[in-house]
């Protein structure tokens, strides 16, 4: 339903975050200072941070962007499609000289022409030549009326862009002579070149000896680092209350650790919040109730009557049933019409709560951002995640985070609370208006106090400078002290007064808005919850689903004859298996012939059982060809592989054992 | 008389490249023309040497004075850069079409041999004879010695091949010696490029460039200035040119303002003192571009630290990869047998006295990073992370994306399936900058120590090695 929403909305954020630093490369590109400069290449060294898989997209909108906005002569080039500088320049050619045809027809027996000799810059300096005496003529053509464009354009040609994807992974040789053969031709090609870096810029330093840097004119660019990046994504989608679809708190936790502790792909965490979503749709039969609130309510007046009895079934709603009186509470669980009704009521109220919910949890995190150490947590997601688990002011953490607020200083408490208002503004529920204007009454009293605590606080240098003049020994200087300390507890000034009623607002505020999602009625159909599953999904463990295949083959095969005591080997097992388990038993090498007849054993023990057989030495050709197999198999996947050192052995590849 | 032009030829060159040695003008010039005359002189079919060969170091002038005196008297030459010639067709093709037009180039075959190029060229110089001596100029020919083994000698005598009155000229940074194929080969006449003297040849060259604006005068001074900063760590002409207008600007703004006049030259270096010795740290390394370099000059106050690409060598790294590039390292620099010293918490006792081989006390840092197979990366790895981590196809495939972000290495270029090999290229220094950042369990911090610890003994051996090189290029 609202996957195309959040495509959108990455893609959007993503071009935005590009479109203001592609516009200084741009910008730079087609200024004279970097002409001034003789055989310098202007290049953007563009860091973009480990995370490799996000790259693709952002270099595509990067191409698409310059061949708008800046010049049509864009090419990308990829590590592994250049091997050699031939086939470097083979590939800047073709996409260079193909794109010309597209750009305009009359030129394609001239292109057709060029293709034929060799594959050379020269001779594509040769083609840019006619490209643009082209279509500076075509130009004077059309726009004869402003010579000032003209002039423009004349003076500085288009660029030839040339996007270097992963400059990593290039080899240097390659990368060297290509930019030694371009430094030739920069008087009449203008050049541009983009380095796509993942690591830091020391990389060009390492790739590039002082010979070839020296002709570069680097500048270094930074795009969004991928922590921010999954803030935005995380503020766009999640801490929304657009969406209906929410995660718990254990599925945000799996979410944000695959991209912390692995991979750092916003792409991949947005992959897995679809992943999420289908996997709610798909197993959540109660989800057609999770869409807007007026579709919501509508598919809440037709509910099946299966549908009614799963929400009678729900957790949250039981736990609601039994807040009810006795009366209502048979009514609830007899009358389907009744169900449905409330449903909407609940629904309704889970709306709201999600609305007043997002700017509550927005002010929270602006106040307490600011304090050392960070008690909530450093960024929103943390604090949305112990909301949405627990009672947040039951937590050491909030009792700190308070204590902290308590002794604000007062210009930081107005300034937090000012940033307070201005999310509250947007936030147009009635409650949220009412909360705006309490917050604004406050503000108002803190401004009014300017003066008074003014005149206070010199009331009270004067005491002090009086004290200062006295003759101090320890036991007078303790006196003094205690004094004070006194005095300060015992009367506060108007300005802690109303500090201390400040904090108890915002108290008061996150007691009522900030309850876990838990608690809730109907929430299981907003919230994905089903943590160990996308663990399972994302996370996969291949090594782990091999040997459990191997070592519970019913886990897989359902098949009743399997099921087995851990310890024992069944031989009604697949072969694999049982060659598997033998030779978990083994040391690092493994005699054949010694499993064979271990194998042979167990295969034979459920016949040796009726019909006592004589000739325990000799195997049936059989079963010897299904060892062969499954021992082969067993070198395919990565166990055992055959060995020099003995005759007859293999070596065992995996180390632990089950 | 034609003595005569020549020599009016030679002054127009020495007027026109004031910004090249005069001094290797003249050697060039007094050699190539000398013969020239001699055999023009005699008789004007006298072919000239078939081939001369020019060393010296990188931007000495070589290439700019040969092409200069090329376009200043009119001479029919071919300028290849051999970096561009990706085959010897490419070669062979730029040659010919410089002599007789892209049409005769067209005749080459698709992949044209020598013997293909030598008949052709005698095709071609039969119906336009030579009536000057023609040159064909190789830039960058130490790239000739990876072409084909026949190439070289073959061109070395090419006037013999195409009984032509032609002249191959190469220009390389390598003493012929590196050069000299098997017997039998033709030596070519040999020029040396010398190095640039500082007090003359550099100053008057790059005074040669001086700002319109100011005068001759103070811009020498200004280059004297700079080279009594760098002429110690650089002679490199391109180098020391990019540093000149870099700062140039700098220099002059006390003019601007007013407070200094151009014979207070005393102020200005005073002014200019510390900003060359800051460039100085970044010599040879072009961490900044031109650009940003004179944007950081127009808003730099005192205080603010330069901005470098090396400021921001350190790499974000998911936590994971963290740990495995510190397991790499560790794999990488100790010896396999201390692993089960280091790594399990009841590793029995180890006599002190033979627990490292002799071998193995020299520093594993001057020896470099060894190849380990991927089993022992995982065995540290899972005893160097705290908590318990799965075996996830995401954590082996952070070592591959760690191996395309060139942190590690494969070793062994065949795609093992079975047991890969890898290496820790990285510094301890950048190790030791993760580990900083990830460290919350004392115990990685211990086992870091504790391998450098082994280590540091070497270290000090490593330090007294660097004084002697170091010695021995001030030597």
């Amino acid at each position: 339903m609202n996957t195309e929403v959040i495509q959108d909305q990455l893609n959007k954020k993503v071009l935005d975050s590009l479109a203001e630093f592609i516009k200084k490369p741009g910008l730079a590109c087609s200024s004279d200072v970097w002409r001034q400069r003789g055989s310098e290449i202007p290049t953007a060294a563009l860091m973009l941070g480990v995370n490799v898989p996000d790259h693709a997209m952002t270099f595509r909108s990067l191409c698409n962007l310059l061949q708008d906005s800046v010049t049509p002569f864009v090419v990308s080039v990829h590590a592994k499609e250049c091997a050699a500088v031939k086939l470097l320049i083979q590939k800047v050619l073709e996409q260079l000289m193909g794109r010309g045809v597209s750009v305009d027809e009359e030129q394609e027996d001239d292109t057709a022409l060029l293709q034929k000799t060799q594959c050379t810059i020269s001779a594509l300096c040769q083609w840019y030549k006619t490209v643009t005496k082209e279509r500076r003529r075509q130009e004077n053509k059309c726009t004869q009326v402003s010579p000032k464009r003209k002039e423009n354009l004349a003076k500085n040609d288009l660029p030839v862009v040339v996007i270097f994807k992963d400059f990593e992974a290039f080899n240097s040789q390659v990368l060297q002579d290509f930019i030694l053969i371009c430094s030739r031709y920069t008087q009449e090609l203008p050049f541009v070149f983009i380095f796509g870096i993942a690591t830091s810029p020391s990389a060009i330093q390492h790739r590039l000896p002082h010979s070839v840097s020296s002709l570069l004119c680097i500048e270094v660019f930074h795009s969004l680092s991928c922590t921010q990046h999954l803030a935005s994504v995380f503020d766009k989608l999640i801490l929304n209350s657009q969406f209906p679809f929410k995660l718990s708190s254990r599925v945000i936790q799996v979410l944000v650790g695959i991209f912390l502790y692995h991979d750092f792909s916003v792409q991949n965490f947005v992959k897995g919040l679809q992943f999420s979503m289908l996997e709610h749709f798909n197993s959540q039969p109660l989800s057609v109730l999770c869409c807007q609130k007026h579709e919501a309510l509508l598919s809440a007046k037709i509910l099946s009557k299966q549908n009614v009895e799963r929400i009678r079934h729900l957790p949250s709603f039981m736990r609601y049933v039994e807040t009810q009186e006795p009366q209502e509470q048979v009514r609830l669980l007899t009358n389907d019409e009744h169900v449905k009704e409330v449903c909407q009521k609940l629904l309704k109220n889970l709306h709201t709560y999600h609305k007043n919910y997002y700017p509550i949890l927005q002010c929270l995190h602006s106040l307490t951002s600011s304090l050392p150490k960070f008690p909530l947590g450093k960024h929103i997601r943390e604090l949305h995640v112990s909301c949405i688990e627990k009672n947040l002011w039951e937590t050491e953490e909030y009792d700190s985070a308070l204590q902290l607020l308590r002794i604000l200083a007062k210009d930081e408490l107005v300034a937090a609370l000012r940033s307070c208002a201005e999310i509250l503004k947007s936030a147009n529920t009635k409650r949220m208006q009412n909360v705006l204007q309490q917050l604004e009454d406050f503000l108002g009293r803190l401004e009014a106090l300017q003066g008074v605590s003014s005149e206070d606080s010199s009331g009270n240098g004067v005491v002090s400078a009086k004290m200062e003049y006295q003759r101090t020994d320890l036991f007078q200087l303790q006196k003094t002290l205690l004094e004070k300390e006194s005095r300060r507890t015992k009367r506060m000034n108007p300005f802690e007064v109303l500090r201390s009623q400040v904090i108890d607002f915002i108290d008061s505020l996150v007691r009522e808005y900030l309850t876990p999602a838990e608690f809730q009625p109907l929430n299981e159909v907003c919230y994905y919850s089903s943590s160990g599953v996308l663990r399972q999904r994302l996370n996969v463990t291949p090594r782990t689903s091999i040997q459990a295949a191997l070592t519970h083959p019913f886990y897989y095969l359902k098949n009743e004859s399997l099921k087995t005591n851990t310890g024992t080997i069944s031989s009604a097992a697949p072969d694999l298996c049982i060659v598997y388990k033998l030779h978990l038993e083994c040391g690092r090498l493994i005699n054949l012939y010694d499993w064979l007849e271990a194998y042979v054993t167990v295969m034979s023990a459920a016949e040796d059982q009726d019909t006592n057989s004589e000739e325990c030495g000799k195997f049936d050709s059989l079963k010897h060809a299904r060892f062969i197999q499954a021992v082969s198999e067993m070198e395919f996947l990565g166990f055992v592989k055959s060995t020099k050192q003995k005759t007859d052995h293999v070596a065992r590849l995996t180390w632990g054992g089950c | 008389m034609k003595i005569h032009l020549c020599l009016t030829g030679i002054k127009t060159i020495i007027l026109d490249c004031n910004n090249i040695s005069q001094y290797s003008v003249f050697l060039i010039n007094s050699a190539l023309m000398n013969r020239r005359d001699i055999m023009s002189a005699v008789n004007p079919d006298q072919y000239s040497y078939p081939s001369v060969f020019i060393y010296g170091h990188r931007a000495t002038g070589k290439s700019h004075v040969v092409l200069s005196i090329m376009k200043d008297l009119e001479l029919p030459h071919a300028s290849v850069d051999c970096v561009e010639c990706v085959s010897s067709g490419l070669l062979f093709h730029q040659v010919l079409s410089a002599f007789f037009g892209p049409d005769a180039a067209a005749l080459l075959p698709r992949c044209p041999s020598l013997s293909d190029f030598v008949r052709l060229y005698k095709q071609m110089s039969s119906n336009s004879p030579a009536t000057q001596t023609r040159y064909i100029i190789l830039d960058r020919a130490e790239r000739m010695r990876d072409m084909d083994f026949s190439l070289l000698p073959a061109l070395l005598r090419l006037q013999e091949l195409v009984n032509d009155n032609v002249t191959v000229i190469l220009l390389s940074e390598i003493v012929w010696e590196k050069f000299r194929p098997n017997t039998g080969c033709f030596e070519p006449l040999l020029f040396h490029f010398p190095d640039y003297s500082k007090g003359k040849s550099l100053v008057q060259i790059l005074s040669w460039d001086h700002h319109p604006s100011y005068t001759p005068e103070l811009y020498a001074s200004y280059i004297n200035i700079l080279l009594g900063v760098f002429f110690s760590v650089c002679r490199d002409l391109r180098e020391l040119r990019h540093l000149a207008v870099l700062n140039f600007s700098k220099f002059c703004e006390p003019l601007e303002k007013g407070e200094a006049k151009e014979s207070d030259i005393h102020k200005l270096w005073k002014n200019i003192e510390p900003h060359l010795q800051r460039a100085m740290q970044t010599v040879y390394l072009r961490e900044v571009s031109s650009v940003q370099w004179e944007q950081q000059q127009m808003d730099e106050k005192e205080a603010t630290t330069l901005r470098v690409l090396s400021a921001h060598a350190h790499i974000e790294l998911p936590y994971y990869s963290k740990f495995l590039l510190i397991a790499a390292y560790l794999a990488s620099f100790n010896p396999a047998r201390t692993d089960r010293r280091f790594f399990l918490k009841s590793h029995g006792k180890i006599r002190k006295t033979n627990f490292l081989k002799k071998h193995e006390k020299t520093s594993n840092h001057l020896l470099g990073p060894k190849p380990f197979p991927l089993d022992r990366l995982m065995a540290i790895f899972y005893s160097v992370v705290d908590s318990r981590v799965a075996p996830t196809a995401s954590i082996f495939s952070q070592i591959s994306s760690l191996v395309t972000l060139q942190l590690l290495s494969q070793v062994g270029h065949d795609d093992q399936l079975d047991s890969p090999k890898y290496k820790c290229s990285v510094s301890l220094d950048f190790i030791l900058a993760i580990s900083r950042c990830v460290c919350v369990c004392v115990r990685l911090l211990d086992l870091l120590a504790l391998s450098l610890v082994i280590q540091s003994q070497v270290v000090r051996q490593e330090r007294s090695l660097f004084t002697a090189v170091s010695n021995l290029h001030l030597l």
